[in-house]
């Protein structure tokens, strides 16, 4: 862990471009090719696919906060769980460290990746085995996926991570049942079950939306030092666009199964390109900003992505669409630098300050 | 001796406990709450789970169960006390003069009934109407929160979760009462559909006039609806005021730290802590203010001496930090 202290940065100094300037491939844990995931719907004959992510091109470099934000059905859990590998992509690559995991074969490659990528979910309620004590979860993880251990050494180790994620005392902590810890403490045992398999990376599916607003900044803290001290990459999951901002580098909005921008969290707050991410902004309720009214209630349903036709999936709901909108299907391209946006009318308005 | 309500106020909670049996004793979720709520207002009720918000509604509109119940104190509505009323009684009252929205519409539309099919039950509940009648309220009230009316024949799953939480208010507004109480309707949806919906509840408030207790753990979800919030603790208020001079001024440390405990997409970006230490437990609460092992400017007394609910302004704190000196009195309501 000591050798990491270097390159440990403050909350304050994170910003996009340092980010942006530190990712080269070598930095790269994983990437997602053209991921894409249809299910299908209805009888067995039918023919009705729903999009649940399509084409997705994502990367997520070591040591780094990642944000996936968008609303319900936008596909972003259905990204974790292809990440998971809980489902198979219907077509496209993920990349890990490089190697594909379409190739991964085999029970041993299976888990030794579960290992590196666990997942962290969003009910702590339900989520943690009611019937075990604390202890069994994390012990379970522990002799699955690390052999190497010895029975004292695990016993050692499971107090290690349940301190890790803020806990005290932990071998008092690991004698509880699930249901003598608050739901705050139940997330923060999510998290240090993960912890044990010495991830690489950590999908957090909405970890904090089931707890209180008082304790949700606590396990965002806990994301961040868990990066600094064990120098674990996480995915952050979630519609809450200011917890983002909060513990993230690098900010992906989806919007009906489509990545519509991405960028460093600070770009992407202060200038979003996406009018879909102008609306999710404009929409994060803010009792120091005045309200702002430009939230349309008739519009605000998600989109059909049950056999979408070509075309931008947000232009029904869109105040600058236009006819291209509805014919051609925009794609990422980068607007300032490590900035991307989906969208034809702020890729025109970039080519014409460009030009 | 019961005294009659202020002709000016729709709902006067008096002095509210409501407890919860359990094997080790009685367990006060609610200890001692005084409201009152005028005609057309929005009253914002933000506490963390456990601090009794959602059993102080529960207690105001008399669907507690057991082991929960009101063991003391009045709810007066519309000049009738609903704590001594019996079931009949309360059962003329409500949908008709006060309905509630509740958390998970989800859970609370019934998933083999159609939308049309739910509507008619609780009219048919509460009302002698015929069925072209009934058809054409339940049309109209779901046209009202902005839904198809078609929908009337689809069931809650194919309704987005936006939806469902519409159709629930429409419900709520069948009879068009004076009183909607919603126990966090909001906390299942996204960030844009959840300020869609406040839009609409806010809407439909100035339409039809109705006065509305929103209960919610989002403070700042209500910053921009409510005229009034109150700030609960372990069972108890602890800050009373316009909603704007609580944001903006908070007296009591509790409400400061809610205030501070989320992150904004605003300003400067600095490390938050929330606050620390979690809610006490309502069996045994902690001596003098309860609030006193988690507050970060506890003085000594805050551990032995309980603080009264006092005049801050125009709001109301509980907090030896605003206890006026010693000649003046208390405004325990």
């Amino acid at each position: 862990m000591s050798e990491r202290n270097g390159s440990e940065r403050t909350v304050s100094q994170r910003n996009g471009t340092e980010q942006n300037a530190g990712s080269h491939i070598g930095n790269e844990l994983l990437r997602t090719e053209n991921l894409t995931r249809h299910f299908r719907i209805g009888g067995g004959f039918s023919r009705t696919n729903l999009h649940a992510v399509d084409e997705v091109n994502l990367t997520i470099n070591r040591r780094e906060i990642v944000a996936l934000v968008g609303e319900s059905g936008s596909g972003k859990s259905t990204i974790a769980r292809l990440l998971a590998q809980v489902y198979k992509p219907t077509s496209g690559e993920i990349r890990f460290e490089g190697k594909p995991l379409s190739a991964l074969r085999g029970r041993k490659g299976q888990l030794a990746y579960r290992g590196d990528v666990p997942m962290v979910f969003q009910d702590p309620f339900a989520s943690l085995n009611p019937a075990y004590r604390v202890s069994h979860g994390i012990m379970r993880g522990l002799k699955l996926h690390r052999t190497e251990l010895s029975a004292a050494q695990r016993a050692q180790e499971a107090e290690r991570v349940v301190e890790a994620v803020g806990l005290n005392p932990a071998a008092e902590i690991l004698q509880r049942y699930p249901y003598e810890l608050s739901g705050g403490q139940r997330q923060r045992i999510g998290f240090a079950q993960a912890l044990a398999y010495r991830p690489k990376l950590i999908l957090a599916d909405e970890p904090v939306s089931m707890l209180d607003v008082s304790i949700r900044i606590g396990l965002l803290n806990v994301m961040a030092d868990l990066r600094e001290t064990e120098g674990v990459s996480f995915l952050y999951i979630t519609h809450d666009i200011a917890s983002a901002r909060y513990v993230c580098d690098r900010v992906m909005v989806m919007y009906g199964g489509h990545i519509v921008e991405a960028g460093p969290t600070e770009d992407v707050l202060h200038e979003p390109k996406h009018p879909y991410t102008q609306l999710l902004l404009s929409a994060v309720p803010d009792p120091r900003a005045p309200l702002s009214v430009d939230v349309d209630t008739a519009k605000a349903e998600p989109p059909k992505v049950i056999n979408p036709p070509a075309g931008c999936r947000f232009r029904d709901r869109c105040p600058l669409a236009e006819q291209i909108c509805h014919e051609v299907t925009p794609k990422l391209a980068e607007l300032a630098p490590a900035h991307e946006a989906a969208c034809h009318v702020a890729q025109r308005a970039a080519a014409g300050v460009a030009g | 001796m019961l005294e009659p309500m202020n002709p000016d106020h729709l709902l006067e909670v008096r002095d509210l406990w409501v407890e919860y049996a359990t094997p080790t004793g009685p367990v006060p979720a609610v200890a001692g709450v005084d409201l009152t709520l005028a005609p057309g207002e929005f009253l914002g009720v933000v506490g963390e789970s456990g601090c009794g918000k959602s059993t102080m509604l529960f207690g105001i509109a008399q669907l507690l169960n057991p082991p929960a119940s009101v063991t003391a104190g009045e709810v007066w509505f519309k000049g009738e006390n609903l704590v001594a009323l019996t079931a009949k009684s309360l059962n003329a009252l409500r949908w008709r003069d006060f309905s509630v929205v509740m958390q998970s519409a989800m859970n609370a539309l019934n998933p083999v009934h159609t939308i049309g099919r739910q509507f008619k039950d609780a009219i048919k509940a509460h009302a002698k109407r015929s069925d072209t009648e009934i058809r054409v309220r339940s049309a109209e009230v779901l046209e009202l929160v902005g839904i198809d009316p078609v929908h009337l024949k689809s069931y809650p799953h194919q309704l987005s979760g936006g939806m469902r939480q519409r159709a629930m208010i429409a419900m709520a507004l069948l009879f068009t009462p004076d009183l909607i109480v919603m126990d966090e309707p909001t906390s299942a949806l996204d960030v844009v559909a959840q300020r869609s919906l406040m839009m609409q509840i806010k809407e439909l408030q100035r339409q039809l006039g109705f006065a509305v207790i929103f209960v919610t753990h989002d403070m700042s979800l209500v910053s921009h609806f409510s005229d009034r919030l109150m700030v609960m603790y372990a069972g108890q208020v602890v800050e009373l005021g316009a909603t704007r001079g609580v944001f903006d001024a908070p007296a009591h440390p509790y409400s400061k730290g809610l205030l501070e405990a989320f992150p904004s997409i605003h300003g400067e970006k600095k490390r938050l802590t929330g606050i620390p230490g979690a809610p006490p437990n309502l069996g045994k609460p902690p001596s003098g203010c309860r609030f006193h092992p988690r507050c970060p400017v506890a003085m000594e007394r805050c551990a032995s001496d309980e603080p009264g609910l006092y005049r801050v302004g125009t709001a109301q704190a509980r907090c030896l930090l605003h206890e006026p000196a010693a000649l003046s009195v208390e405004v325990e309501s």
